[in-house]
């Protein structure tokens, strides 16, 4: 029940992406196809349950005053071993992503759960606590991916979704185009949110 | 007796101008240039101009509605948006291109920020450059006036990269009168400038800002072409300097509020239009420059405050 709530937790009512607005950077700047958004929400999954795992079996032993950099050099091991991977295995999808992979050592989700959750909690609930956080944050990343894919590509996966004589909007696979599609997102989960609330 | 005596707080002296008058204003400004449209482009730019204006005014009235908010449609500023998005299109865009940019000048750049007065940004302009970065091709395939409506370059287009005006490019008296290539308010100096005229004389805009625009590109035209007056005279005739300078720059809220930061606003307006224009990849700047200088405007009052009557000087 208790890790039914986490889980939950995750994906709804602390989205890390709709609600706690974290790591931003890969959410704005890889969303661009749904597939590109698909493989930077798995790698950071991947990288969230490694760093999860670790640091709640280490937290006993990490002194606080330097928790920062030891969750950092946990993270790095971890980034580096799915970029390994990733290169080996989806070679397009890395070329895709390129330094966003990387880069997600800076993310913030990654520290801000090894900080607020692993670091206090056992084991268990920790790994729970990054499939919640990692599966959440790979829905909003590729409803986010497959809205901008459809209409500045007219495809959601590569899947031509449009009629022949659709014109798709450039704007939307751009820079722009993400914060717009964000924040139309954010406003329509707020919406249902409030009118959840209101049931309630 | 006590019925005459209204107590209430400031202001006590009320101007007789309403949103509603200086669009009016705005909108009998634009009139010459919209009837040069109609005159050039014929039926095109009639179907264009409604199709933004009607768009502008039922979606502010639409979105007003979803978010249960007094609609201000009868303010006529959704109308001036919709115009003025209209007469900075091509001739020969689809009937869908004004629809979607007028949508999304109201709704997303208007309304979302909060309605008139809130936008920090000019809504028809925003949407002009969402919609060329969008459909480019579209936004840029350029017709030349009258019924034939044969593809065509922009004046523009014929003096990129160049310093000097080339043969074949349009001659000047075309280009203040409007018998050019190019979107359908923005072609004609003349007509813009008397509905310029007019809305200084009603005391809607000062006349500053889009003299110092205007004067700043002119400076640098000179300089670049070698204080050659004819390339001077071609880069203010053309493009979108005229209707831009005259009724984007002055746009009252997403512009600062002094006449110093009025003045700081349209020199950065030049400034970056002429480096676009002289040096940058697109042969037109004055969307992106208006655009910047609007995103611009709150530093620029910042150090702009007037200081207070009777206080101490002001650490800006």
């Amino acid at each position: 029940m208790k890790f039914k709530e986490l889980i939950r937790k995750g994906i709804v009512t602390e989205n890390p992406v709709f609600i706690q607005l974290l790591g931003m950077c890969p959410v704005l700047a890889v969303t661009n196809t749904a597939e590109n958004a698909l493989g930077m929400g798995a790698a950071t999954t991947a990288v969230l349950l490694g760093s999860n795992f670790v640091i709640s079996l280490l937290r006993k032993f990490i002194p606080s005053k330097i928790r920062i950099p030891a969750f950092v050099v946990v993270i790095a091991t971890f980034v580096t071993m799915v970029g390994m991977v990733m290169k080996a295995y989806f070679p397009a999808l890395d070329a895709a992503l390129g330094l966003f992979i990387p880069l997600i050592v800076v993310n913030c989700l990654i520290l801000a759960r090894a900080e607020a959750f692993a670091s206090k909690n056992s084991v268990a609930k920790s790994i729970v606590d990054g499939i919640g956080m990692g599966i959440g944050f790979t829905v909003a990343l590729v409803i986010l991916g497959a809205v901008r894919e459809l209409l500045g590509f007219g495809s959601i996966f590569g899947a031509v979704m449009t009629w022949s004589s659709f014109e798709p909007a450039m704007v939307m696979i751009l820079p722009p185009g993400a914060f717009l599609a964000l924040g139309m997102l954010l406003a329509l989960y707020n919406k249902i949110a409030s009118m959840n609330l209101k049931k309630q | 007796m006590l019925e005459k005596l209204t107590v209430s707080s400031t202001p006590h002296i009320l101007s007789k101008n309403t949103t509603y008058k200086i669009m009016m204003h705005v909108v009998i400004a634009l009139l010459p240039a919209t009837l040069g449209a109609l005159y050039f482009f014929r039926l095109q730019a009639a179907m264009i101009i409604f199709l933004s204006i009607a768009t502008a005014v039922s979606a502010e009235w639409g979105i007003q509605k979803i978010r249960k908010q007094p609609t201000t449609i009868n303010d006529m500023s959704a109308v001036v948006t919709g115009l003025l998005l209209g007469l900075n299109l091509s001739a020969s865009v689809p009937w869908w291109i004004p629809v979607i940019g007028s949508a999304f000048a109201i709704i997303v750049v208007k309304q979302i920020f909060g309605g008139i007065g809130q936008n920090f940004m000019n809504p028809a302009l925003a949407a002009r450059i969402m919609l060329t970065i969008s459909w480019t091709g579209r936004m840029t395939s350029w017709v030349s006036p009258g019924v034939d409506a044969v593809s065509t370059a922009t004046p523009l287009s014929y003096v990129k990269g160049l310093n000097i005006i080339p043969e074949d490019a349009p001659r000047i008296l075309d280009m203040f009168l409007g018998n050019i290539g190019g979107s359908l308010g923005e072609t004609s100096a003349l007509l813009l400038i008397i509905g310029g005229l007019f809305l200084v004389f009603k005391g809607v805009i000062s006349y500053k800002i889009p003299l110092v625009f205007i004067s700043t590109v002119a400076g640098f035209a000179l300089l670049y072409g070698a204080f050659d007056l004819s390339f001077m005279l071609y880069h203010i005739f053309s493009g979108g300097l005229m209707i831009g300078a005259i009724f984007m720059a002055t746009d009252y809220s997403s512009t600062p509020i002094t006449m110093k930061g009025r003045i700081i606003f349209a020199l950065g307006c030049g400034v970056i239009t002429s480096l676009i224009r002289l040096y940058g990849a697109f042969p037109e700047g004055v969307g992106f420059s208006i655009l910047l200088m609007n995103l611009s405007a709150p530093l620029i009052e910042k150090y702009t405050r007037p200081r207070v009557f009777g206080g101490g000087k002001q650490n800006a």
